[in-house]
């Protein structure tokens, strides 16, 4: 089943790929070999239960933790164990947004948007201002450019953490749980965000628990267990009909807990 | 009943002005309270103040205590040379004060590089820390003031006003680079974390993300140490720098007289009391501040 999707990779070319990646903290294994496939223009959802090894395996993909094996490649480029300036170079293409939005409180909205272009990749403030403008206007957000962050509210935080990534021009995005810590009532205005950036064919590997999020907007989703990718396929083939017991049990607590 | 009904829909809502109302009352009431507890602490600071006068003045020895000590004439004779010599005392200050905050920082970043390559210079900080902050500044501030001269380099200033601010710089260093040091750790490394995720570099995160977030935080621990150090400028006397406390040693000597004393105890106290309550201006911001941050 998975075999669609990486067909749909395949033809698509290869943003990228992961392989055999592990990754260990002290004795415990978080990633048990982690194979995937990320076609451009494809969105995947890793869904899996807290502990699964979500979180870990995006921040993996952005470097921020060192696999301790297998090989990481973005658009053909081996990019294992990269250091220095060239692992600044290569986050610079990937844009990660945190469940937790980790937006610089001491910066305005403006500011935080407008950092990483401007320090980063040498923009002009002037220039960087006004892309940073365009993309908070496509958000809605361009009344809030001299708000801190802690006069706005978490869907808002969130909205302006997903700006302050593509304000780098990012060709693959990573959502990290970027809902678990709203409100309900804020979820969708971030998810909207998100579904508005696949329709623009933007690249995405995202960890939610948001299930009938990850049905609508998935072309493939991952489901993650104990560090190994257990099962993947069609968002009709994971969660219509689930080969892996594994799998149904999972979504049986979730469909138990009224989440889907 | 159709006339009840609208009737009790809009009593909760009035039934709050009411609450206010009352609560204004209660108000009222406080604020007769409030007056009355500042009245209350008045008298009773009055009454406590009175007694201790009486009984200091009682005493069998206040005349020849008056005389030493409270001498008005003294006073006046030698406020203005040691207000003179408090100059020196606010130089000092201000010149150490300015390197302090600048080596006191590096010492900070030098210590919170992590990686092994960086094992040196973490060392290097650590000892320095160590050692300034366990060896007594009078100790510092003699060897010093007297060792460094007596080595008669060329190039090697040999007054002991500079040698006086060396020393202070080089022991208040190691204080203020732990409140430093506090502050950088006290940041998440969540915020690290986005800082590289946006490409930014170590050093880049450390400067326009970790540190104005860990200097803000520090900053009434800092003032705190600057009012150690305001102080402690009186110890740079000991290498022959006649600043304040030197001045009236000189005048307390020439007089047979306490009181000069006072007068310079008077002048440290003056002049740190503002910082102080400074101080606690900005703690009690801060924590407005995170309040507001938190509802």
């Amino acid at each position: 089943m998975s075999a669609t999707g990486e067909a749909a990779a395949a033809a698509n070319g290869r943003a990228l790929v992961l392989e055999g990646v592990r990754k260990s903290f002290g004795k415990l294994e978080v990633l048990k070999g982690i194979d995937l496939l990320v076609g451009e223009h494809e969105v995947i959802c890793l869904i899996g239960a807290s502990g699964s090894g979500k979180s870990t395996l995006l921040r993996c993909v952005n470097l921020l933790e060192p696999v301790d094996a297998g090989r990481i490649q973005i658009e053909g480029h081996d990019v294992t164990g990269a250091a220095g300036a060239e692992l600044n170079a290569i986050r610079r293409q990937i844009g990660i947004v945190f469940q937790s939005f980790n937006l610089f409180p001491h910066m305005s909205v403006l500011q935080n948007v407008t950092l990483a272009p401007r320090e980063v990749l040498g923009t002009a403030r002037a220039r960087a201002e006004e892309e940073a403008l365009d993309l908070l206007r496509r958000f809605g957000l361009d009344d809030k450019r001299d708000e801190y962050p802690d006069r706005l509210s978490g869907g808002q935080q969130q909205r302006v953490a997903i700006v302050r990534a593509l304000a780098m021009r990012p060709r693959i995005m990573l959502l990290d749980e970027v809902t678990s810590a709203l409100d309900p009532e804020l979820v969708a205005e971030v998810l909207n965000v998100i579904r508005d950036l696949a329709a623009q064919g933007m690249t995405m590997l995202i960890a939610t628990h948001e299930m009938g999020f990850a049905r609508d907007i998935a072309n493939r989703v991952c489901f993650l267990d104990a560090g190994v990718i257990l099962e993947q396929g069609t968002p009709e083939e994971i969660f219509s009909a689930p080969a892996n017991p594994r799998t149904r049990q999972f979504l049986q607590r979730i469909i138990d807990a009224g989440r889907l | 009943m159709s006339s009840v009904a609208p009737a009790g829909v809009p009593s909760p809502p009035e039934l709050s002005p009411g609450g206010g109302r009352r609560s204004r009352i209660l108000d009222f009431g406080r604020g007769a309270e409030g007056a009355r507890a500042v009245w209350i602490a008045v008298i009773s600071t009055l009454v406590v103040f009175a007694v201790l006068v009486l009984v200091v003045v009682n005493s069998p020895g206040w005349p020849l205590v008056k005389f030493y000590f409270f001498n008005g004439r003294i006073f006046r004779e030698s406020f203005p040379g040691i207000l003179a010599a408090f100059r020196v005392n606010v130089e000092m200050f201000l010149i150490a004060e300015a390197f302090i905050l600048v080596l006191a920082l590096f010492l900070a970043v030098l210590r919170s590089l992590s990686g092994p390559v960086f094992f040196p210079l973490r060392a290097l900080a650590i000892g320095y820390t160590d050692f300034f902050r366990g060896v007594p500044t009078v100790l510092v501030i003699y060897i010093l003031g007297f060792g460094a001269p007596a080595l008669s380099l060329r190039g090697v200033p040999s007054s002991p006003f500079v040698w006086g601010i060396v020393s202070l710089v080089l022991v208040y260093s190691a204080y203020v680079a732990e409140v430093y040091r506090a502050g950088i750790e006290s940041v998440h490394q969540s915020q690290v974390a986005a800082a590289r995720s946006l490409g930014l570099s170590r050093w880049q995160s450390l400067r326009f993300v970790v540190l104005p977030q860990a200097i803000r935080r520090v900053i009434p621990p800092l003032l705190n140490d600057f009012i150690g150090l305001q102080k402690d400028t009186a110890l740079v006397a000991l290498i022959g720098v006649v600043e304040a406390f030197r001045q009236s040693q000189i005048d307390s000597a020439a007089t047979f007289n306490f009181t000069p004393y006072l007068a310079t105890a008077l002048l440290f106290v003056l002049i740190t009391i503002p910082l102080a309550r400074f101080t606690d201006w900005l703690i009690a911001r801060d924590r407005r501040r995170r309040q507001v941050g938190a509802a």
